[in-house]
This record gives C-alpha cells, sequence and structure tokens, in this order.
C-alpha cells in the first residue's frame, strides 16, 4: 500500500446541481476521494468544518467573493480547489490549490483532484511521504508515542528537540497513514503494535 | 450519493424496501410495523406524527445529506424535540449495550493488558456520549420547549450549543479501524470482529444523519425561535 491509498475527504460547495451532481459523480469514480458532503454555497460548507473535516474543498470560484477571508477561514489543512464553468480572471485563478474546469475530461479532473492532494500532504515538512509509505518512519513513531502517553505538542517538542509545527505535521501524517484521530484510539494502536 | 424521491402519497413499504435503514427510524416517531399498503400520510397521521417532518428525516438518513429541495423552514417542527430524545434513548439504550457486548468478546481474546486498554477506550467512549446528550436534554432541549412554550430565552443561547458541539463519530471510526486493522491475526474474523464492525458502521452512519438534523434542523429553528421571541 503507498500513500496512493490514502482516501481523501471531499467537501463540493456548488450551487448548481447540475454541476454538483456531475461532480459527485465523477468522483465515485476514484477510490481516492470520499465526497462526505454537496453542498449548495460555501457559507454552509464553513459552517459544517468541523463535522466533515474536508481535505479537499471544491468551490465555484464565481461565487467566491472573498478569497483571502475563505483562506482564513479553512485555515491551511484543507486544499482549496476552484471549480471553474464560466469566466474567471487567472490571477484569481492562480490563488487556489488546484483548478479544475468543466470542459476537462474524467481522467484529467481526478488526476488533478489527485496532485493537489497529494501536494498537500507533501508539503507537511516531514520530508517522509516522497517515500509512498503508509508505515510510520522513526520519527513519527517516537511522536506517537509521546501522543500516546499523553503528552501535549509542546512537551513532545520539547523532549524531541522539534519545533510545534514539525510535531503537529507528524501528527497529521500519522493520522493520514492509521486512519486514527483521536488519542485514546493512537494509545491502543500503539499498544497493539507494542510500542507502549 | 443516494437519490430520495418519496413523496407523502408513496407507501411506506416500498420506502423502507428501498432504504432499510430507515426502519430503525420507526420507534423513535412511535410509529409501529403493520401498515399494508398505507401510504406515508396515512401511516403518519395515524400516529400523529407530521409527515413533512417524517419525510424530511428520512431523506436525510437516506442520503447522509440535507435534502437541496426541501425548504426545511417550513417543515413542522413540533416533533422534532421528542425525535431527538428517542434518537439518543435508542443509542444508549440499544446500540452501544449491543456493541459493547460484542467488544467484551473480543476484548476476551487479548492479552491482559490489551483487553484492559480496550474496553477502557470504550468505556471513555460511553462517557463522551453521555456528556454529549446530557447536555442537549438539560439544556438545549428544555431551552427550546420553554421557547415553544413562547417564554423569552433564559440564559440559554442556541449559540452555546454550535460551539461545544462535539463529533461523536470519530471515536467510534477509530474503534472500527482498530477492530479491523490492527487486532492481532490470531483473533478468528468469522465471531464477534465482523458483527461489531458492521454494528459500529451503521451507528457511526446514524449519528452523522443525527449530527447533519441537529446542526441543519435544529439550530436554524431554534434561532428563528430566539429571534421571535427577542422581538416580541
Amino acid at each position: 500500500m503507498s500513500s496512493d491509498n490514502i482516501r481523501y475527504r471531499v467537501v463540493s460547495a456548488i450551487a448548481s446541481e447540475l454541476i454538483s451532481a456531475g461532480l459527485a459523480d465523477v468522483i465515485a469514480d476514484s477510490a481516492h476521494f470520499k465526497l462526505v458532503a454537496s453542498l449548495g454555497s460555501i457559507d454552509d460548507a464553513l459552517t459544517r468544518l468541523a463535522l466533515d473535516r474536508p481535505d479537499l474543498l471544491i468551490v465555484d470560484a464565481a461565487a467566491v467573493t472573498d478569497l483571502n477571508n475563505l483562506r482564513a477561514t479553512l485555515g491551511s489543512d484543507v486544499t482549496l480547489v476552484a471549480l471553474v464553468h464560466s469566466y474567471v480572471p487567472l490571477t484569481e485563478l492562480r490563488r487556489y490549490d488546484a483548478v479544475l474546469d468543466v470542459a476537462q475530461s474524467r481522467g484529467e479532473l481526478i488526476r488533478t483532484l489527485i496532485d493537489a492532494a497529494h501536494a498537500a500532504t507533501d508539503d507537511d515538512g516531514s520530508g517522509n511521504n516522497t517515500e509512498n509509505n503508509y508505515e510510520l518512519s522513526k520519527r513519527e513513531t517516537d511522536v506517537l508515542v509521546l501522543v500516546a502517553k499523553g503528552l501535549t505538542n509542546k512537551e513532545i517538542a520539547d523532549d524531541l528537540n522539534l519545533s510545534v509545527h514539525t510535531v503537529i505535521s507528524h501528527r497529521k501524517n500519522i493520522m493520514h497513514k492509521t486512519g486514527i484521530k483521536s488519542v485514546a484510539g493512537l494509545t491502543m494502536y500503539a499498544m497493539l503494535n507494542k510500542l507502549l | 450519493m443516494a437519490r430520495f424521491s418519496f413523496d407523502n402519497t408513496s407507501k411506506m413499504s416500498d420506502l423502507l424496501i428501498d432504504f432499510p435503514q430507515l426502519t430503525y427510524l420507526l420507534p423513535r416517531f412511535g410509529l409501529s410495523l403493520g401498515f399494508g399498503d398505507c401510504s406515508v400520510h396515512e401511516v403518519c397521521i395515524r400516529h400523529n406524527v407530521p409527515d413533512d417532518f417524517f419525510l424530511l428525516i428520512c431523506a436525510i438518513h437516506a442520503t447522509g445529506e440535507l435534502p437541496r429541495d426541501i425548504a426545511v423552514e417550513s417543515v413542522s417542527p413540533e416533533c422534532l424535540v421528542p425525535f431527538l430524545r428517542g434518537s439518543h434513548q435508542y443509542y444508549v439504550a440499544k446500540r452501544l449495550p449491543h456493541i459493547e457486548e460484542h467488544l467484551h468478546h473480543i476484548a476476551d481474546l487479548l492479552p491482559v493488558q490489551l483487553h484492559d486498554a480496550f474496553m477502557a477506550f470504550f468505556e471513555d467512549y460511553k462517557r463522551d456520549v453521555d456528556a454529549h446528550f446530557a447536555h442537549e436534554e438539560q439544556r438545549v432541549f428544555p431551552h427550546i420547549t420553554a421557547l415553544e412554550r413562547g417564554e423569552r430565552p433564559s440564559d440559554y443561547s442556541i449559540d452555546l450549543f454550535t460551539h461545544n458541539h462535539g463529533n461523536l463519530e470519530d471515536k467510534l471510526n477509530d474503534l472500527m479501524l482498530i477492530i479491523f486493522k490492527y487486532l492481532p491475526e490470531d483473533i478468528p474474523a468469522d465471531g464477534d470482529s465482523v458483527e461489531v464492525v458492521g454494528d459500529i458502521l451503521q451507528l457511526t452512519g446514524d449519528l452523522h444523519c443525527h449530527s447533519i438534523v441537529e446542526e441543519r434542523v435544529m439550530v436554524p429553528y431554534v434561532k428563528r425561535l430566539e429571534a421571535n421571541a427577542n422581538n416580541s
């Protein structure tokens, strides 16, 4: 299994039901993605962020009024993808992580999404994802053990001589690779793998 | 995503044949089986359940989405609180004990240290669920019924709910992953482990829809009630 097998959570926020249904159909073709919600507006998507926890958010670029604000609300964890069906200035589009065009083929759309999703996980600073490996690295294992012991990010950073930012990156990778999100769950995982 | 195209003239039996998972909702509305060829409308009238509300909940549970073509604010809300209470009751009294029983059997096959951690994980989850539901039953629901009686908002506001509404699906999902990905290989799959994964999947899906009902139906409804009370 490689990082290609990681399943990314996708939320779409597109008012047109026709486009939204088409996009859902395209996404359903790929095992890399799980469409967790297809919503009619960006506001809807933002109010449900904590519920849906998307890795990728696909928005209708023509409906975005304040891109800076949207970016700020999403934070760095969500890959923002523009869907383009009518003219949107290139200077606007350059500010998205990826752009889907309604004129593209199924294969092109999925490829664009996969590249965007991988770019986001590779960007975590761990330098480990390029190995396409779902096994935890030595460093990730160190972090996992300390998470399981109940240490905070700051304490882990001090303990391992890392920045808090790097610890958070490792934690994101651990969650992506194991699929486990809660500390209690990670503790169980560590015990089952005889790390504790 | 599944398509939901039933209305109140559809046969109740057709609805349940297409979406068997909706059968679990019937007791929460006080509906019983044996409705022959009656329509959704007829069955609902007989049990004093507004059919528009019933269909909204069915659409959410059938598709995992809030339907776009139903104007949620125009749906009769009087069954909302009894329905949510019924759902809580169902999770706590029926689903969780059922899952726990399977987990005990799985845990019994594990070395003692893992056994204890495994069951502690679930105990911890049950405490989360209890705290989550207790907040809603003790603060949110009385707030709604007071507003419905025309009383002015107390010290509680639905914004507090929105800020604190935690997610009950993540830990269940973790538990499921641990069972089917990370348990020792000598745990037989023909016994409780497969059963419990099915049960957890069903409960996770149900809780997901439950939180859609709370966040997309209940919260806007209470905001309207609060606005009316403040304006009166």
